[in-house]
C-alpha cells in the first residue's frame, strides 16, 4: 500500500525486481499493485505461509457455514447433502411466520434485550464515574477487583447460582422478603419473573468489567480540564456533567451501538439455562428454539431458516445503528 | 507512573483550593453508593462460599447466611470423591490447556503477517475476519461442517471449531504494530535473518504481555464454555465440567442412587443440596485465583485492541 521507495538491503538475486522509483510512479497503477503483490509474495513468502492455517480455518469454520445456509431454501436430507438436497424457496419462512410462535419469539427475544441493554448500559457509567471521584487507593481498588470478579464465572454457574438465591425453600432471598411478611415466591417458576432474573443477573455479572472500559477513558481525559474548571468554581457534579461525560462519549457511543446492534442476538447459553417448562411463555428466544427445532427435532432446514432471518436482521441493525450514531455524534463502530 | 504523578498533583491541589460543603456530601454520597455496590456483588459470592463449607443438615434448612454454621468439608469430600466430577475437572484442562495453545498458535500465526505494512492483501484479509463477526451461517450449518469432518463427539470438537477469535487477532495485531519498530525488522534483515526467523527471535520474545493475555483470554472463555460441548459431544466421558456441573446443578441430576431407606435418602438429598455451593466453588476457584493478577493486563489487552480496530 504505501510508498514502493523503501529502500529494502538487496539481497542480490532480483536485480530487476525492483525498479527505480521514479519508473514505477508513472506506470498505471493496476501493474503497479500486481508488481507489488508479486514482489510480496517473493520477498515475504514466509508470511504468507504462516496464514494459510488461520485462513483455511476461516473458511472451513465461518464460511462454508455460510454457504451451507442454503438449506434455508431446501428440503435438506442428509443423504443428498446441503447441495444435493431439493429446493423449496421461501417455504420454511413461510411456515415460521405463519406459526402462531413467531410473534412471542420475536417478543420475547426484543423485549429481553431492550430491558437488558437499557439497564447495562447507564449503571457501568455512574460506577465508573463514583470510582474516578474516589482518591482512596485502597477502598477504590477492593470495589474495583470485587465487582469486576463475577465477570470471570462462568454461566453455568451465574445462573446456578440465581437459581440457588431465588430458591423458594433455601434461598436467603426469599428469606430477606418472608421477614416483610411477604410469602415466599417461586420466581423462576413464573414467566413474568424471568426477565428480571435474566437482567439483573447479567448486571450483577458484568457491571464490574463494563466500568473498566469506561474507567480507562475517564483516566485520558486531560487533568487540564478539570483544573481550570475547578478554578472557575466548579462543583464535582458539574465537573462530571461538563467534562466528564463529554470526554467519555466516544466509548459509550461505541458500547451502546454494539448493543442496540446485537440486539436480536441475545446469547443462547443464559436463557436456556434460565428456562424450566414453567416460565417458557417468556422465555423461549429465537436462539433458544432454534437449538430445539434443529437438534432436539433435527429440522435441519426450519432451524436455518429461522436463525438466517435472525442474522440478516440483526446485521442490519447493526449497520443502520452504526450509521445513525456516526450522523448524530461523529463516532461509530467504524470511524 | 504518569497516574501517581497526576494523583499527586490532585491531592496537592485540594489543600490550595478548599473542597466546598456541597461537594463534600457528594462525596460522601458517592461512597455510600460504592459501598452499596461492593455489598451487592460480595454477598452472593460470600453466601456460596459459606454454604459449601457447612453442615449439610444446615445447608437444607436454609440456615446458613454469611458464615458456615456447623463447618464441614463433606460435599469436599463427596465432590473429590465423584468420578464423574472429576473426569470433567481433568477434561476441562486438557480443553483449556490444548485449546489455548492451538489458540494462541493459530492467532500469531494470522496476526503477526496482519501488522506488517509489506503484507500485500492484508486489509482484505482482515475484511475476511471481520465480516465473520457481523454475519454467521448460525448454528446448524457450523453443525453440518464438524459433523462432516468427522469431529462429532470428539475432543477435537471443543478445541477446533472456536479456536481463532477475531477480537484476539485484532488485539495481538495492535500490539504488534504499535511496538515492533521497522527499523528492528530491516536491521535484522541486514543481518540475514528470514521473516520466521524474525518472528521467532524477535518478535515473539518481545510481545510477551499481549501473548499471556490473550493465552488467558482464550483459557479463561475455554474453561467456562459449555456450549460447543452440550451439541458437539455425546459421550459422558468427554464432559467438561461445566456440563456436569449444569447436570448436577442445574438439572438436578445427583444421587438418588443406592439409598436403602427415607433416613438414608434425606441423608443424600441433603448432600446433593451442599455439594452443588461447593461445586460452584471448585469449579470457579482456579479462574478467580488467577484473574487479579491478570486483570490489570486483561484491561490493558482490551485496550490495546480498541485503540484502532
Amino acid at each position: 500500500m504505501s510508498a514502493t521507495f523503501e529502500v529494502k538491503p538487496a539481497r542480490g538475486q532480483q536485480p530487476a525486481a525492483a525498479p527505480p522509483a521514479a519508473s514505477t510512479a508513472r506506470k498505471p497503477p493496476r501493474t503497479t499493485r500486481r508488481t507489488q503483490a508479486a514482489r510480496s509474495l517473493r520477498r515475504h513468502w514466509q508470511l504468507y505461509l504462516l496464514v494459510v492455517v488461520p485462513l483455511a480455518y476461516f473458511v472451513i469454520f465461518k464460511y462454508i457455514p455460510i454457504a451451507n445456509a442454503v438449506i434455508a431454501f431446501k428440503n435438506y436430507s442428509p443423504i443428498k447433502g446441503p447441495w444435493g438436497s431439493d429446493w423449496v424457496g421461501f417455504r420454511n419462512f413461510e411456515l415460521f411466520f405463519q406459526n402462531p410462535v413467531f410473534w412471542t419469539l420475536v417478543k420475547n427475544t426484543f423485549l429481553l434485550s431492550v430491558y437488558t441493554v437499557l439497564a447495562s448500559f447507564p449503571i457501568p457509567i455512574i460506577l465508573a464515574i463514583a470510582l474516578n471521584e474516589i482518591r482512596n487507593g485502597r477502598f477504590k481498588k477492593t470495589v474495583q477487583l470485587v465487582t469486576y470478579a463475577p465477570y470471570f464465572i462462568s454461566t453455568v454457574v451465574v445462573v446456578s447460582m440465581t437459581i440457588l438465591v431465588l430458591s423458594p425453600r433455601l434461598g436467603f432471598v426469599n428469606d430477606a422478603i418472608g421477614l416483610f411478611g411477604v410469602p415466599s415466591i417461586d420466581f423462576l417458576g413464573r414467566p413474568d419473573y424471568f426477565r428480571h432474573i435474566y437482567v439483573w443477573s447479567d448486571v450483577w455479572q458484568t457491571t464490574g468489567y463494563s466500568a473498566v472500559i469506561y474507567l480507562a477513558a475517564l483516566s485520558g481525559i486531560d487533568p487540564a480540564l478539570h483544573e481550570s474548571a475547578r478554578i472557575d468554581g466548579a462543583s464535582r457534579l458539574q465537573r462530571i456533567r461538563h467534562v466528564d461525560l463529554p470526554g467519555i462519549m466516544p466509548t459509550a457511543v461505541i458500547i451502546l451501538v454494539l448493543g442496540v446492534g446485537n440486539i436480536m442476538s441475545i446469547g443462547f447459553e443464559k436463557a436456556f439455562l434460565l428456562q424450566n417448562p414453567l416460565n417458557t411463555a417468556q422465555s423461549e428466544i429465537i436462539a433458544t428454539y432454534v437449538y430445539k427445532t434443529g437438534l432436539l427435532n433435527a429440522d435441519f432446514s426450519m432451524a436455518t431458516a429461522i436463525g438466517l432471518f435472525n442474522s440478516v436482521i440483526n446485521l442490519f441493525l447493526l449497520l443502520g445503528v452504526n450509521f445513525a450514531a456516526k450522523r448524530i455524534t461523529g463516532n461509530g463502530l467504524w470511524s | 507512573m504518569s497516574i501517581t504523578l497526576q494523583g499527586l498533583r490532585r491531592t496537592s491541589e485540594r489543600t490550595t483550593i478548599e473542597e466546598t460543603r456541597t461537594d463534600k456530601i457528594f462525596l460522601l454520597g458517592v461512597k455510600i453508593m460504592l459501598w452499596i455496590a461492593l455489598i451487592l456483588v460480595a454477598v452472593p459470592l460470600i453466601y456460596i462460599v459459606a454454604n459449601s463449607f457447612s453442615s449439610p443438615s444446615a445447608v437444607s434448612a436454609g440456615r446458613v447466611l454469611l458464615w458456615p454454621i456447623e463447618p464441614s468439608l463433606k460435599a469436599y469430600r463427596e465432590a473429590f470423591s465423584d468420578p464423574l466430577i472429576m473426569k470433567g475437572y481433568l477434561n476441562s484442562f486438557i480443553y483449556a490447556i490444548g485449546g489455548t495453545l492451538i489458540s494462541v498458535t493459530l492467532t500469531i500465526a494470522i496476526a503477526y503477517p496482519l501488522s506488517r505494512r509489506t503484507f500485500f492483501g492484508r486489509n482484505v484479509i482482515m475484511s475476511v475476519l471481520i465480516f465473520t463477526m457481523l454475519f454467521s451461517g448460525g448454528l446448524i450449518p457450523t453443525y453440518l461442517v464438524v459433523q462432516d469432518l468427522g469431529l462429532l463427539n470428539t475432543r477435537w470438537a471443543m478445541v477446533i471449531p472456536s479456536a481463532i477469535g477475531v477480537w484476539q487477532v485484532i488485539i495481538a495485531r495492535t500490539f504488534f504494530r504499535s511496538t515492533i519498530p521497522d527499523e528492528l525488522y530491516e536491521a535484522a534483515t541486514i543481518d540475514g535473518a528470514s521473516d520466521l526467523r524474525f518472528l521467532w527471535s524477535i518478535v515473539l520474545p518481545l510481545s510477551k504481555p499481549v501473548i499471556a493475555v490473550i493465552a488467558l483470554m482464550y483459557a479463561i472463555f475455554q474453561w467456562n464454555s459449555y456450549f460447543d460441548a452440550l451439541i458437539y459431544l455425546k459421550d459422558p466421558g468427554l464432559y467438561p465440567l461445566q456440563i456436569v456441573l449444569r447436570n448436577v446443578l442445574i438439572l438436578n441430576q445427583y444421587g438418588g442412587a443406592g439409598a436403602q431407606n427415607l433416613a438414608q435418602q434425606l441423608e443424600q438429598q441433603q448432600l446433593a443440596n451442599v455439594l452443588k455451593y461447593a461445586l460452584i466453588v471448585i469449579s470457579s476457584l482456579p479462574v478467580l485465583v488467577i484473574y487479579p493478577f491478570v486483570a490489570r493486563h486483561f484491561t490493558k489487552g482490551v485496550m490495546v485492541g480498541a485503540v484502532k480496530g
